[in-house]
């Protein structure tokens, strides 16, 4: 069975939707019930933007079981360029290819499946522009 | 007027050469490249599927558009490879672009031309007024059997094009659908690679089914086709879409642009859409283009469209097909392709 949170979190994992302080215009993502600027609970949403850059990245030689096919992989603290940082996967290039400071975009792809018969999830992952 | 109001393509950055495909299997490379006109195919991703293609496809159409995507009252994806039997691709799809809850969503299968019954069921909801805007997408991520000769083209993108009546890039002047059943390829329930009738896939199929088409809607719009500036066929290899152009009256050039095979292989229900992509990409105001789908079982949509002054505003919104066909190649070689496309039995 999916996991119900993950299905919860769709509108942060599908389309990059965040919570913007009403008080004080701090964004956080995933969104969050109280800010974390001003303690406030009133939020609008906000789609961030698609492009950014890295802001620092590692690489996953020992992947988990569902991502062994991947390895090595890497993954990135990308900083966006409303100044939203979180940590996704970089694809679609070697670990060679990272550097810090490089721009990146951000593109919708297959998370992990919960094996050969179990829903896909789906979500965000980064690539080199 | 009613046309397309916003159009965008997605294609992988992955590829693998005709030579290395033909090498694993002892076949000559340059009789392969002779014979299909084929160079390279794209692969998809571990993480692609015909879900992601079309969430990417989709943004570059709505980037292009310029609309709210809560006024798109239809998501319709076609193809041969949605990644669940039970579970539609669209859902994902109108969600990941934040369409979801007020719209109607359906997948279509019909081989290769999904994509194109999709578009013609957005434009004919348009057009019918039961809604502002529709969306049509065609999308997969093809499987070849290894070492059939359907590996050589079997290759993977999409393209999406929505339908309105406000600032149309690309009007629909005329529509015809042609279709008999003919059993020249098919894949059963449960088969991990499709079955083709070898030489029954050309005469009595594709050439059929195009050419039937094509002649109705030049017929029924009286246009001929030295009045089009540009003309897309199906291309399940590089050949048969020049045949088929020249037997209906259409020059080289007319297809160049949209003749993308050659480096894109075929991507099934993103093929003729893929190529229809890359030629609005170049056309200007004022040009007709014809489209010819075709799908096995048997069947070929047929559009004609006029571009409008709008396409100049538009084009730069989104990235060309040409830049994601020639930039940012990835190339695998056969053991990485095959890894990547399921190939390899790996223990449970
Ligand atoms: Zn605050």
């Amino acid at each position: 069975m999916p996991s119900p949170r993950y299905w919860r979190e769709t509108p942060q994992r599908y389309r990059l939707e965040a919570a913007k302080c009403k008080q004080c215009g701090k964004i956080s993502f995933p969104p969050r019930l109280v800010c974390l600027g001003c303690g406030n609970k009133d939020f609008d949403t906000v789609k961030l933007s698609d492009k950014g850059k890295i802001v620092t990245f590692t690489t996953i030689c020992v992947a988990p079981t569902q991502f062994t096919e991947e390895a090595p992989y890497s993954i990135a603290i990308v900083e966006l360029s409303d100044g939203v940082r979180f940590t996704t996967q970089v694809v679609d290039c070697t670990p060679e290819d990272l550097e810090i400071g490089k721009p990146v975009k951000i593109v919708f792809r297959k998370i992990q499946e919960e094996d050969k018969t179990g829903i896909i999830c789906y979500g965000y992952k980064a690539v080199l522009t | 007027m009613i046309g397309i109001v916003g159009y965008g393509s997605y294609l992988p950055r992955y590829r693998i050469k005709v030579e290395d495909i033909a090498h694993q299997w002892g076949k000559d490379p340059e009789t392969i490249k002779r014979g299909l006109l084929l160079k390279e195919k794209t692969v998809p991703g571990i993480d692609e599927d015909t879900i992601t293609i079309s969430v990417e496809a989709a943004r570059n159409a709505l980037k292009r558009a310029g609309i709210d995507p809560r006024e798109i009252g239809a998501v319709y994806v076609g193809s041969e490879s949605h990644p669940y039997a039970v579970k539609p691709s669209g859902t994902v799809v109108a969600e990941a672009l934040g369409i979801v809850p007020d719209v109607h969503i359906a997948d279509y299968e019909f081989a290769c031309k999904a994509g194109t019954e999709a578009m013609f069921v957005s434009y004919s909801l348009v057009k019918a007024d039961l809604m502002k805007y529709a969306m049509g997408i065609g999308s997969d991520t093809s499987q070849g059997a290894p070492g059939d000769a359907l590996e050589f083209s079997a290759s993977a993108g999409g393209s999406a094009f929505i339908f309105g009546k406000e600032n149309v890039v690309a009007e629909v002047l005329e529509t015809y659908s042609y279709a008999t059943d003919t059993p020249d390829f098919w894949r059963r329930e449960g088969a991990f690679y499709p079955l083709h009738g070898g030489r029954f896939t050309g005469q009595p199929a594709y050439f059929k089914h195009i050419i039937g088409a094509g002649q109705a809607i030049l017929e029924k719009s009286g246009f001929k086709p030295s009045e089009f500036a540009y003309a897309i066929f199906h291309m399940p290899n590089g050949k048969f879409p020049l045949t088929v152009g020249k037997k209906l009256g259409f020059k080289k050039e007319q297809l160049e642009p949209g003749w993308i095979v050659p480096l894109m292989g075929n991507t099934y229900s993103g093929s003729s859409p893929t190529g229809f992509s890359a030629t609005l990409d170049v056309s200007k105001p004022g040009e007709l283009i014809l489209l010819v789908s075709f799908g096995s079982g048997a069947g070929s949509d047929a559009f004609i469209f006029k571009v409008t002054e709008r396409i100049n505003e538009v084009r730069d919104r989104a990235e060309k097909v040409k830049d994601m066909l020639e930039n940012n190649r990835i190339y695998l070689d056969y053991g990485q392709y095959a890894k990547f496309r399921g190939k390899i039995i790996m223990a449970e």
